[in-house]
């Protein structure tokens, strides 16, 4: 694992995963997979669609076994048996259409150990307290699929995990309600709670997370806290002179580009100073300067494409030998 | 939010527990209930058809008899003339066999030679052509007394104008008035049991399916043992079956008594009326769990109702040909194919309960529910292994390698 080996963790682990391989019918579709996700973080798992992020989840909750590898989850490499600790709520959410919402909420903690009455007393608290008050006594084919949603929600929490897994959550969310889920992650991480969650939106990840895995064609080519992950690629320059070329064009670096009226490139490692001496010394006529770091976007567009330039090298490497 | 309660870890029968509640209220309230309940009706046209067919096969391998007991002239002139009027009437005519040609002065009992139970007699012809006696249970003899009368008068060489009086001399129930009657409540009882399985099975299945369907297969998955998730379904079903049973049983029992029946106005199975009933609930289950494990692992790999139909079509037609094969059984006891089809897992039940209404022996219903609880038990491990390995494209690893006694060790908090 990347991110980890640079920053150790000191909390322990809820969740270590090492080599996991996940094949379908000769397709690879996780290959190898490493993670460790401390107690109490809220930790991020980003990829692009088919990058293998539900299957790696998949194969942490013990939904399906993997190949090979091995997985730890809150201490045990059976995750049945700390199933009473961890919430789920997949990316295909799916409750039962004849059952009433307090009773799914219920039924959904009872799966996890919770007695029956005690889930149905909670399962109205907690539809009272997110303002779904009108719904405890209709059935979730009367609701809207949003509604359904956070009653699978509140589901996934109504036995108080230790370690909650979403699975592409903001998914099918309006933003009023993608706000209220992520106050809701913040809150549970507050609580101790180890949150993590599958996204391919970066926004989300870069607003909560502490850490983040990065999948790409079923590998993991990072995983580590969100500023290393950010310092992998170098800050970005934006410039704008008043001159089109003089002299000074020579001072800037190779990977250059011209949008409108401004230079885009990466900050060199010389740093700024030779370069702001060259273009007042060549007379640019500096309009502005400004150095930003990258965001986790960038990072997350430079390391996955870089995974992808590498496994298309190794392809070719199979194929010539 | 309260924290009265916490959750606490469930073992596998727990949590199968958990699921098998949830899918009993569900079936009990839903309107495949309602249908379910309804089944006997459509059940009892299969079962009056199955009858009809059941009657010709009974017609064909155990006819009644007509035995004759006479002086050797007589008993040769009844022969006789039974084999005249047999040509001219048919099948109508009593199958007629020679019991005894009695010496001179010989003595003989037909009351005890019926209830010897040696052959397949319904009633004795005895005295002569012209002074007949008929003794056999008295509904038959009641309804061969004129044919008898007929053959008597031909056998006197008498015309048509002159029929003997025949004696009748009643008792209770003969061998084969007993045999038919244990053969219908045989082949009643396999019925019930096939189409029952048979409803149960496919309503598990689609209740599979719909899961599927709504994805609430993925929450099942991650939350308890897909063991649990199986075990749960069936023994849901079972549970749901046995409400079925009940309100049938008490709603049929009540009309049928109501309408002044009693079980003692017919001929008990060989078992008992108690019995047999233990044992119908006994193999009903046991058949169930047996087609229903085989079913679930069917509804596994299926992703639509049309596959589901497609995969589990053999699967229908072959027990409907244990069905057969069992029915067939039953017309054949002691031979190599009654053996057979009690050895047989998938039609065992059926047989045995057939032969529970024939045959008073119990030790053999003890060795048969040994025999399929080993198989409900090998194919219940088969089915939820496949099942957990189809349902959601399971692999084999993912923890380290430990030796199954290594495997017992405390819960994690």
């Amino acid at each position: 694992m990347h991110g980890n080996a640079d920053v150790p963790s000191v909390r322990p682990l809820a969740i270590e995963a090492r080599g996991l391989v996940k094949r379908f019918d000769g397709f690879t579709a996780v290959d190898g997979v490493d993670l460790t996700v401390p107690e109490g973080a809220i930790y991020g798992i980003l990829g692009p669609n088919g990058a293998g992020k539900t299957t790696t989840l998949r194969m942490l909750l013990g939904i399906i076994d993997p190949d090979e590898g091995v997985r730890r989850i809150l201490g045990t490499d059976r995750p049945h048996e700390v199933a009473h600790t961890i919430g789920y709520l997949p990316e295909e959410r799916g409750l039962y259409p004849s059952m009433k919402a307090y009773e799914a909420i219920a039924f959904l903690g009872a799966l996890r150990g919770l007695p029956l009455a005690e889930g149905r007393k909670r399962g109205k608290e907690l539809l009272e307290e997110h303002g779904l008050g009108y719904a405890i006594d209709r059935q979730i084919r009367q609701l809207s699929k949003g509604m359904a949603q956070q009653v699978q929600l509140l589901g996934t929490l109504v036995h108080e995990p230790k370690l909650v897994v979403f699975d592409e959550p903001f998914s099918g969310l309006d933003a009023l309600n993608q706000g209220k889920l992520e106050r809701m992650m913040r809150g549970l991480a507050a609580r101790g709670t180890t949150v993590i969650f599958s996204t391919h939106v970066i926004a989300h990840a870069e607003r909560l997370c502490d850490e983040v895995a990065i999948i790409a064609g079923g590998k993991v080519p990072f995983a580590g806290p969100v500023d290393v992950a950010r310092d992998r690629i170098r800050p970005q320059v934006r410039l704008e002179t008043r001159a089109q070329d003089g002299p000074w064009r020579g001072a800037l670096p190779q990977d250059v580009r011209r949008e409108g009226s401004h230079w885009y490139f990466s900050l060199p490692e010389s740093g700024i100073e030779p370069l702001l001496r060259a273009l007042i010394e060549g007379e640019a006529g500096i309009l502005s300067l400004s150095i930003e770091r990258a965001g986790l976007h960038d990072a997350f567009v430079a390391i996955a494409g870089e995974a992808a330039a590498r496994a298309l090298e190794e392809d070719k490497d199979e194929a010539r030998r | 939010m309260s924290t009265a309660a916490r959750a606490g870890r469930l073992s596998t029968l727990q949590a199968a527990f958990v699921m098998a509640r949830r899918d009993f209220v569900a079936v009990l309230f839903s309107r495949s209930f309602f249908f379910f309940l309804l089944g006997p009706l459509f059940m009892l046209t299969v079962l009056a058809l199955a009858g009809g067919v059941g009657k010709q096969v009974r017609q064909n391998t155990e006819r009644p008899q007509l035995g004759v007991a006479m002086s050797v002239a007589d008993t040769d002139a009844v022969v006789k003339a039974h084999g005249v009027l047999a040509a001219q009437i048919g099948p109508a005519m009593p199958q007629l066999v020679v019991v005894r040609r009695l010496a001179p002065g010989e003595q003989f009992d037909p009351l005890s030679e019926i209830k010897s139970n040696k052959a397949n007699l319904a009633a004795i012809l005895t005295g002569t052509p012209e002074k007949p006696t008929l003794t056999g249970p008295q509904e038959r003899i009641g309804d061969w007394q004129g044919r008898v009368a007929l053959i008597a008068a031909q056998a006197a060489g008498k015309g048509p104008d002159s029929f003997p009086d025949v004696a009748l001399s009643g008792i209770a129930t003969s061998k084969a008035d007993q045999s038919q009657s244990r053969m219908a409540t045989a082949q009643i009882g396999q019925t019930v049991l096939f189409m029952l399985m048979m409803i149960l099975a496919g309503m598990v299945l689609s209740n599979l399916v719909e899961e599927k369907g709504n994805k609430i297969i993925e929450v099942l998955a991650a939350a308890i043992p897909m063991d649990a998730v199986f075990l749960g379904k069936l023994f849901a079903m079972l549970a749901i079956s046995l409400v079925g049973i009940t309100v049938w049983g008490l709603f049929g029992g009540a009309i049928w008594l109501g309408s002044g029946n009693s079980l003692t106005d017919y001929p008990a199975p060989a078992v008992g009326w108690p019995m047999f009933f233990g044992l119908g609930v006994l193999y009903f289950a046991l058949g169930y769990l047996v087609i229903g494990s085989i079913f679930l692992a069917i509804g596994s790999m299926a992703t639509t109702v049309r596959e589901v139909q497609t995969l589990s079509m053999p699967v229908t037609m072959l027990q409907l040909l244990n069905f057969f094969f069992a029915s067939f059984a039953i017309a054949q006891p002691g031979t190599w194919i009654e053996t057979a089809a009690i050895i047989v897992p998938f039609s065992s039940p059926f047989t045995m309960l057939a032969k529970a209404a024939q045959d008073d022996a119990l030790w053999v219903h003890g060795a048969a529910i040994a025999w399929q609880l080993v198989w409900v038990a090998l194919l219940v491990r088969m089915g939820a292994s496949l099942f957990k390995t189809r349902v959601m494209q399971s692999g084999s690893g993912g923890r380290e390698k430990r030796r199954w006694w290594q495997r017992k060790g405390p819960a994690p908090a």
